[in-house]
């Protein structure tokens, strides 16, 4: 049962950790983007002009009742079509075929962004007040005053939040294998089918998850005590 | 008539009455859609009922002194929540499926079906999430709870089922909805593994037609009853909050 997961030409066991490379690369990248997302989000949610706050809730509201698996069909298949349509108003040949790749980043990011920016938002507001006032009364002009103070005061309240996410985006990842990019659980089924063993190969998937979220787990412990250090609360 | 008749014969009479209203692509495939939808609905309530149950036997391990009982459910719940939930359909639908009847003997009339896979994988999934949740709601019950408890002279059994459940899962219960909204999403899943939910009819009716509209349709269903789901909670919580006595 172990041979045929046994690294280099006989085994498959070199290709499930491209996959898995794949993965990881696919979460940092909707990390990125989905961090962006959150941010402009939650600066919509907090900003004094009604209909950008309406907008940005509601957002929220419908990534959050739609199923992941949905929003990635969607943008999958949507975001050709939409690319095809425009290139062809243009006057362009259409048959433009988006990467799997890049559509999963980009509907992992949307999710992720939904999701952050209700962090972002709380972490911002979590920031005391005195903070902001002490900062103008030091004659910091507004900008000055958030980017020096309060953006960076915010990241101490967000980064636990922002660390759970982390863990729900690794395994969503999952999901760009329905979309037929070859990431971990994509190239773990194409081995069960061509070696007839997809018990073994769907362990062996399931432990290289198993790993990723533990070594995750580890580094946030890490990142959210750094985060604190230093931190009086009141 | 048996039971899938009835079904049918809901959706159908469902959609009977409203095919008039609805734009073309809604109206053809509107038996196909409320089909789906009963699919999910039944997911939902197996589901929520029966890994609710199995997360209120997993956080009673969890907590118990005994490590023999506390150890084996702290790995049964890290591994179900440290790995995708795809990942587990495909183990055992795929994975311990391909062991045929020779392998599962009397389990594999269950095995094989897309549904009975994704009924007891999304129970064993939700138990894991729901377990935490409800572990660390019982942790939290105040101390002069339980020495109260004691001092009337209730019993270790009486005290959890009187005291320290009924408190905990009023702390619980908003992070307990969002589980069932988690849940909801999750569920569309299965359709990975053959079973019709409103995923999997939504899917067939895009294979078909390739009309990406129908998608939009769809999430708008999953929406509505994700909106339902909160409406519930909130009338729970809010009948639970009026026998509140803890400031």
């Amino acid at each position: 049962m172990f041979d045929i997961l046994k690294l280099g030409s006989e085994g498959w066991g070199d290709e499930l950790l491209f996959g898995a490379w794949i993965t990881v690369q696919l979460a940092i990248a909707s990390l990125g983007l989905g961090l962006i997302l959150g941010l402009l989000l939650a600066g919509g949610k907090l900003s004094s002009f009604p209909p950008l706050r309406w907008i940005c809730h509601a957002y929220t509201l419908i990534i959050r009742g739609v199923p992941e698996f949905l929003i990635i069909m969607i943008v999958f298949f949507g975001s050709e079509r939409m690319i095809n349509s425009i290139l062809k108003s243009m006057g362009f040949e259409g048959g433009y075929e988006i990467s799997p790749f890049l559509a999963a980043t980009v509907g992992l990011a949307m999710i992720f962004g939904a999701y952050s920016s209700e962090v972002f938002r709380g972490a911002f507001e979590a920031v005391p007040k005195g903070q902001m006032e002490a900062a103008k009364s030091v004659g910091m002009s507004n900008w000055q005053a958030f980017s020096r103070i309060r953006f960076k005061q915010m990241w101490r309240f967000a980064i636990p939040g922002l660390g759970n996410l982390w863990m729900v985006l690794i395994k969503d990842t999952s999901l760009a294998a329905v979309i037929a990019l070859e990431e971990l659980l994509r190239v773990a089924k194409l081995g069960g089918e061509s070696e007839q063993n997809p018990l073994a190969f769907f362990a062996a998937a399931g432990i290289l998850y198993l790993i990723m979220t533990a070594l995750s787990d580890i580094v946030r412990a890490k990142i959210e005590k750094r985060a604190r250090r230093g931190f009086v609360s009141l | 008539m048996s039971y899938q008749d009835i079904k049918y014969a809901i959706s159908d009479g469902i959609c009977e009455n409203i095919t008039g209203l609805l734009p073309e692509l809604l109206a053809n495939s509107c038996s196909k859609l409320t089909d789906g939808l009963i699919v999910t609905t039944e997911l939902m309530f197996i589901t929520v009922l029966l890994g609710g149950a199995l997360a209120i036997l997993a956080a009673m391990g969890r907590i118990s002194p005994r490590k023999w009982i506390s150890y084996p459910v702290a790995v049964y719940s890290y591994v179900f929540r440290g790995t995708p939930l795809l990942v587990q359909l495909w183990f055992v639908y795929f994975g311990l499926g391909s062991l045929g009847e020779a392998g599962l003997g009397p389990l594999w009339p269950y095995m094989r079906e897309g549904w009975w896979v994704g009924v007891i994988v999304l129970i064993l999934n939700t138990g894991a999430y729901v377990s935490e949740i409800l572990r660390g709601g019982l942790m939290n019950v105040p101390k002069g709870q339980i020495e109260a408890a004691l001092a009337v002279g209730m019993t270790r059994m009486q005290i959890f089922r009187r005291v320290r459940f009924p408190l905990a899962v009023r702390t619980t219960l908003p992070a307990y909805g969002n589980e069932v909204i988690l849940l909801l999403k999750s569920s569309a899943l299965v359709s990975t593994i053959t079973v019709m939910d409103l995923m999997g009819q939504t899917r067939t009716v895009f294979a078909r037609s390739y009309n990406l509209e129908i998608y939009f349709h769809s999430a708008m269903l999953y929406l509505v009853l994700a909106g339902i789901i909160t409406v519930l909670f909130h009338l729970v919580e809010r009948r639970l909050k009026r026998s509140s006595v803890i400031s």
